[in-house]
């Protein structure tokens, strides 16, 4: 089985919200919900850049160790979902996360907050794929259909890249080859353990 | 930017007021968020939202047991042309797929390309046709709506003429909308009729024009892969076109090449840049004629392509020479070190490109600046060939199409201009008398010491700009050239903040007799004024939910297929057309060539038929050879077309050889198959294979010296050297006569009216078999012939540019050396820039406004912005309008970033924004982005939108404090310069 990354290059992005309208499309996610967010820094600055983030769907993902109801699971793709129904709207993932993925429909202290929504790889949850149920919880499959995430798939300048992450990997390595510069794979070493080495 | 910032936390604020049940006009009501866990007490609080909606296309899981079908039409939003593939099912828009295929966006999408689906869901679209009656909304049906605006339309006419009513149209038009809007314009009797290539690229047009032939972007977003050298300058593609940088962005890495910014903020485009370089609003004459003193100085210009194609280039050389280092530092601020850099990269390191958007164009020397860019293009030979050219990037989905189509207040459609000849040209293709016309314009009476004009006078003289229409509301009856002012406004898909002087534009809408809004929202035009009746809604659709052709900002022409049905009750453009043609009287002949069908509520013709019309009649710009059948075939083959050179394989069946969306100019009849043009100009292939040659438009010859090209001309070419536009006269010479067939010839004779002269006179432009086009092409040859560029264009007011200073400038010693144009009339109209000039000088604006404020665009939205405000995947990304102030000028007046100031302008007017302080702009400037309006001068004017159709984002529109000034030559805006102060609130 692949292993699914998410890979974003820096000196690719602009900042033009693609992946964040793409998600919410797709998944119908309501307003105030980001599963995935542009993130700039040096904003208006010489050496500006952004990066795409959500979900890194982690090695070892410290949202899975924290959690105490034990909602989340790892899919044979290496994608980290987790169940609605077993979510107890904590929000211990949230301290956990190095991303700042998870999201909540509500502000409150513990059980108040909602149940956690996040990116899901457009792989859906628990229920069966491509379902209704699935749909109104976690949005639609992708993966299930054959098709990888929306976000990627519509990033206006092919900066955020998703797949296998051997994949994207050589990918992303010819593409610094061949321009001779690249600030790295955002994350990858917080999330996967490793980087792309040139 | 502020939600940017702070995300997280505005994220929850907004949540939190969520649940306390306050903000409950931004919510979504999907059952997604019931099961995401929101509590059902929440959604209770909620639930007042548009209750009164009559339908609404609940888009849910997509049940993937039945069946989808996939539909492909272009997105709606800026002008590169990306394909956005529906999924649809049961007739809902459920889904919307990557679009692989497509040569230009290759799946991809920007946040507007990636939520257009939201445009049909239609929260917030206007629903029905409403009108104002004693100040209030109120809903009624089409054919009352037709019936009185119809009858109001003719009271007018009748008491003012019909040069009363300004038919303002769109770039959101499809071409078949565009030309329909033309040809409406034409059966009513004015001129009157402009689109937002006004306030965009109208000065871009008639630089370029003037330069070379034709007024469009030589070559294509794609071609820029092949450049290695890319000048910006008042373009920030990344916000404004962002599909365009994957091109831009994967050529800069694959070629190393050198892309240079110019622009006073450095802009998410610049931050990709290799240099940046800032420049002081309104210089770039200076800015232009101090990278070509390094040029000349150095002798890297390219002297064999001047002597070949260039006229004029000593007269520039001379002009340039003025402009030494220390002169161009003292006016732009621009030290010597960096423009000579960047005068050798992009002289010396080619092909190179330069791109120019807003930022060149909306200035009072918006022509001037791009002649000023032509020339720099001509002195190092960056015309005709692959990665080099004006890539001028347009601005709306069909803004390159409408003005093709003559949604222009100058043009019959395809750039046919007011002339007897042109409109005896459409009456033929027509097929309604010339005379028709004649009896349906205004006689002019002599005002004003000027001369009276009869009817037939009248139809050749421009119309006012789209940019004026509220001063010819307003101003002494006298003044305005025409029978009486403007008393009524037919506004079609077209905002009303996107041009300076709100404050007047409200005083000229209250002013009207009519005001007709017929948009998929309600618009600007249909909320800032305080008018209590005679005010009129027309729900049309988007170009999603009907079909017709489209032209990229490259002109590739791309077919969009209908994706779902008109939601609600809006309908489509061509049937509100016919409906108010009928009502007004002319539908017989206007729409007497047209396949009609039965529409939603109404007869309506098929785009198809229009653009067959079309097809017979756009010889001079090359539309003819685009019929719906190939069209259609490029969307369906969409693969088969190179990713650079867009050129499909000969082998590839109905496309083979063809070039993607057969960018104008394609020649000749359909049959003839010419494959389009996708490089401009380009005497490297041949013409059937899409080569070209300057335009000689202006004369053979100027001041002694030869106007056609001097050792230049396409391969294959029986004619090795310049030559003028083809006519049946030329081809007898020629001997070529005999090519035509007999029915080529006889269509011919009958142009000329079977006399043996006018025979002769027939142009390649006026031969409606396409018999001339052919022939010379055959023969290898341009059929507008083989002529030079113009480095001087002798009929503009300056015919080598001379920079001027902003009327509102914050340089009185620079006015004082380098003042506007003096006083003068244009366009029907006086333009009093220098008096006004001279004012703000003499009351030391510069003082007491010490801050220069400019505008642009963000990515998120569009335009006037409403149909993007409206979109809640959109609005939630930018929630609050602002100005962006450099860190020293707020802390000196004691701002803090996301704090409320006031921005004041010069004359009084003043906006309530957020601030966002910034070292993207310079101390000294401020920037503010043009999207927004529903505030006024502080006021909350969410009440006046008809309940259910207010925008979810509301703010001050920057053209709130944007001042006079106005192109001589087009009537442009100046959008990018004014005085300013700011203050916390």
């Amino acid at each position: 089985m692949a292993r699914m990354k998410f890979l974003c290059d820096a000196d690719r992005c602009i900042e033009c919200q693609a992946c964040v309208t793409a998600c919410k499309n797709e998944h119908e996610v309501p307003w105030g919900i980001n599963r995935r967010r542009v993130v700039t820094i040096n904003d208006g600055l010489p050496g500006e850049r952004s990066v795409s983030m959500a979900c890194m769907h982690c090695d070892d993902a410290p949202c899975a160790a924290v959690c105490p109801v034990d909602c989340f699971y790892t899919t044979a793709d290496a994608v980290v979902l987790h169940s609605k129904d077993t979510c107890i709207g904590c929000g211990y993932c949230f301290y956990a996360c190095p991303f700042g993925a998870p999201q909540y429909p509500r502000v409150g202290n513990f059980g108040t907050r909602g149940k956690m929504d996040k990116c899901t790889y457009c792989s859906g949850g628990p229920e069966a794929d491509m379902s209704q149920a699935e749909y109104v919880k976690y949005g639609s499959n992708r993966l299930a259909e054959g098709k990888l995430p929306l976000c990627a798939e519509m990033c206006s300048t092919k900066s955020l890249l998703a797949g296998d992450g051997d994949i994207i990997a050589d990918i992303y390595r010819e593409r610094v080859v061949t321009r001779g510069y690249g600030s790295g794979a955002w994350g990858w070493r917080t999330a996967y353990g490793e980087t792309i080495s040139v | 930017m502020l939600v940017k910032r702070k995300q997280g936390e505005a994220a929850r604020g907004r949540l939190a007021s969520m649940a306390a049940g306050i903000a409950t006009k931004t919510i979504d009501r999907r059952s997604f968020l019931r099961n995401s866990g929101l509590a059902v007490g929440g959604l209770a609080a909620l639930g007042t939202i548009n209750a009164g909606m009559t339908r609404q296309a609940e888009a849910g899981p997509t049940d993937h047991s039945r069946p989808i079908e996939r539909r492909k039409n272009i997105c709606t939003h800026c002008s590169v042309g990306c394909t956005v593939i529906g999924e649809v099912q049961d007739g809902v828009w459920v889904g919307q797929e990557p679009a692989w295929d497509s040569p230009i966006n290759r799946g991809t999408h920007c946040a507007k390309g990636a939520s257009v689906r939201e445009l049909v869901h239609g929260d917030r679209r206007l629903k029905y046709p409403m009108k104002k009656v004693g100040g209030q909304w109120q809903r009624i049906s089409w054919d009352q709506a037709i019936d009185e605006i119809g009858d109001k339309m003719l009271e007018i006419r009748e008491r003012s003429g019909a040069d009363s009513a300004y038919l303002l149209g769109s770039a959101k038009f499809s071409n078949e909308g565009a030309y329909l809007f033309r040809k409406f314009a034409a059966f009513w009797g004015t001129n009157n009729v402009d689109h937002q290539a006004r306030i965009c690229h109208s000065t871009t047009v008639a630089g370029v024009a003037n330069t070379w032939g034709y007024g469009a972007q030589t070559n294509s977003y794609n071609d820029i892969r092949n450049s290695k050298t890319i000048i910006f300058m008042g373009s920030n593609a990344a916000e404004a076109h962002p599909v365009s940088m994957q091109h831009i962005l994967t050529g800069k890495e694959e070629q190393r090449a050198n892309v240079i910014v110019f622009d006073p903020r450095f802009t998410r485009t610049a931050a990709h840049a290799t240099d940046f370089v800032r420049i002081r609003p309104g210089t770039d004459i200076p800015v232009i004629w101090g990278i070509m003193w390094h040029i000349f100085q150095n002798g890297w210009e390219d002297q064999e392509y001047i002597a070949q194609r260039v006229w004029g280039m000593d007269q520039v050389r001379e002009e340039v020479a003025k402009w030494t280092p220390d002169e161009v530092e003292r006016v732009t601020g621009v030290p010597e070190a960096q423009l000579r850099r960047v005068a050798e990269k992009f002289a010396t390191e080619r092909p190179s490109t330069f791109i120019w958007c807003m930022g060149g164009t909306q200035h009072t020397v918006g022509t001037a600046n791009v002649r000023a860019y032509c020339n720099l293009l001509l002195a190092t030979g960056n015309v005709g060939a692959m990665g080099t050219g004006a890539n001028i990037f347009r601005g709306h989905c069909n803004v390159q199409g409408a003005t093709d189509f003559g949604l222009d207040i100058g043009n019959l459609p395809c750039y046919y201009g007011l002339a007897e000849g042109a409109w005896r040209h459409w009456s033929r293709v027509w097929d309604v008398p010339y005379e028709y016309f004649v009896n349906r314009f205004d006689a002019v009476p002599a005002k004003g010491g000027r001369d009276p004009r009869t009817p037939e006078q009248n139809m050749n003289v421009p119309g006012i700009p789209s940019t004026r229409w509220f001063d010819a509301t307003m101003i002494d009856a006298e003044e305005v050239d025409q029978r009486d002012n403007i008393k009524a406004m037919i506004v079609f898909g077209h905002g009303g903040n996107t041009v300076p002087r709100m404050a007047d534009a409200r005083e000229g809408m209250n002013a009207l007799d009519l005001l007709v809004v017929a948009d998929p929202h309600p618009t600007t035009f249909a909320a800032l004024h305080e008018r209590t009746d005679n005010t009129y809604l027309l729900p049309i659709c988007t170009q999603f939910e009907c079909s017709g052709s489209r032209t990229a900002s490259n002109r590739s022409v791309q077919w969009g297929e209908k994706i779902v049905e008109p939601i609600f009750e809006s309908d489509n453009d061509y049937a509100v057309m016919y409906r108010l043609a009928k009502k007004l009287g002319f539908a017989d002949e206007m729409f007497k060539p047209y396949e009609m069908v039965q529409g939603k509520f109404s007869e309506e013709p098929t785009p198809e038929s229009i653009l067959r019309e079309i097809n017979r009649g756009g010889w001079s710009v090359g539309y003819t050879g685009q019929s719906p059948e190939r069209l259609k075939a490029h969307m369906a083959n969409q693969d088969k077309f190179d990713l650079v050179t867009l050129r499909a394989p000969a082998d590839a069946g109905d496309v083979g050889g063809d070039f993607y969306g057969l960018p104008w100019p394609c020649w000749g009849t359909a049959e003839f198959r010419h494959p389009g043009t996708h490089i401009l100009y380009n005497p490297n292939v041949p013409v059937k294979d899409g080569g070209g040659a300057f335009r000689p438009r202006f004369g053979l010859e100027r001041d002694g010296e030869t106007l056609l090209a001097e050792g230049s001309w396409p391969p294959e070419s029986e004619i090795e050297d310049g030559y003028p536009q083809f006519t049946m006269g030329v081809l007898k010479r020629l001997g070529w006569d005999a090519d035509l067939t007999p029915q080529e010839r006889a269509v011919i004779s009958r142009i000329g009216e079977f006399d043996e002269e006018k025979i002769d006179a027939v142009s390649w432009s006026l031969d409606l078999s396409g018999g001339i086009q052919r022939v010379a092409i055959e023969h290898g040859c341009v059929p507008y012939g083989n002529g030079k560029a113009r480095a001087v264009a002798w009929n503009l007011p300056d015919p080598i540019p001379v920079h001027r200073e902003p009327i509102y400038s914050p340089r009185p010693d620079l006015v004082a050396d380098y003042p506007t144009r003096e006083d003068g009339r244009q366009f029907r109209m006086p333009n009093i820039g220098h008096t006004i000039q001279q004012s703000v000088v003499d009351r030391g604006l510069h003082e007491s406004f010490p801050i220069v404020l400019t505008s642009g665009r963000l990515v998120e939205y569009e335009g006037g912005g409403e149909e993007t405000r409206s979109n809640k995947w959109l609005a939630e990304l930018k929630q609050d309008m602002f100005v962006e102030i450099n860190t020293r000028d707020a802390e000196s007046r004691g701002i803090t970033d996301g704090g409320w100031v006031w921005v004041n302008g010069p004359e009084g007017n003043r906006a309530r924004v957020k601030a966002l302080v910034t070292e993207r702009v310079a101390s000294g400037t401020a920037f503010m982005p043009f999207h927004f309006a529903g505030w006024f001068q502080g006021e909350d004017q969410r009440g006046n939108y008809p309940q259910g159709t207010d925008p979810i984002v509301l703010g001050e529109s920057v053209n709130v404090v944007t001042t006079y000034g106005y192109d001589p030559v087009t009537g442009m805006h100046e959008g990018k310069v004014t005085l300013c102060q700011i203050e916390s609130a």
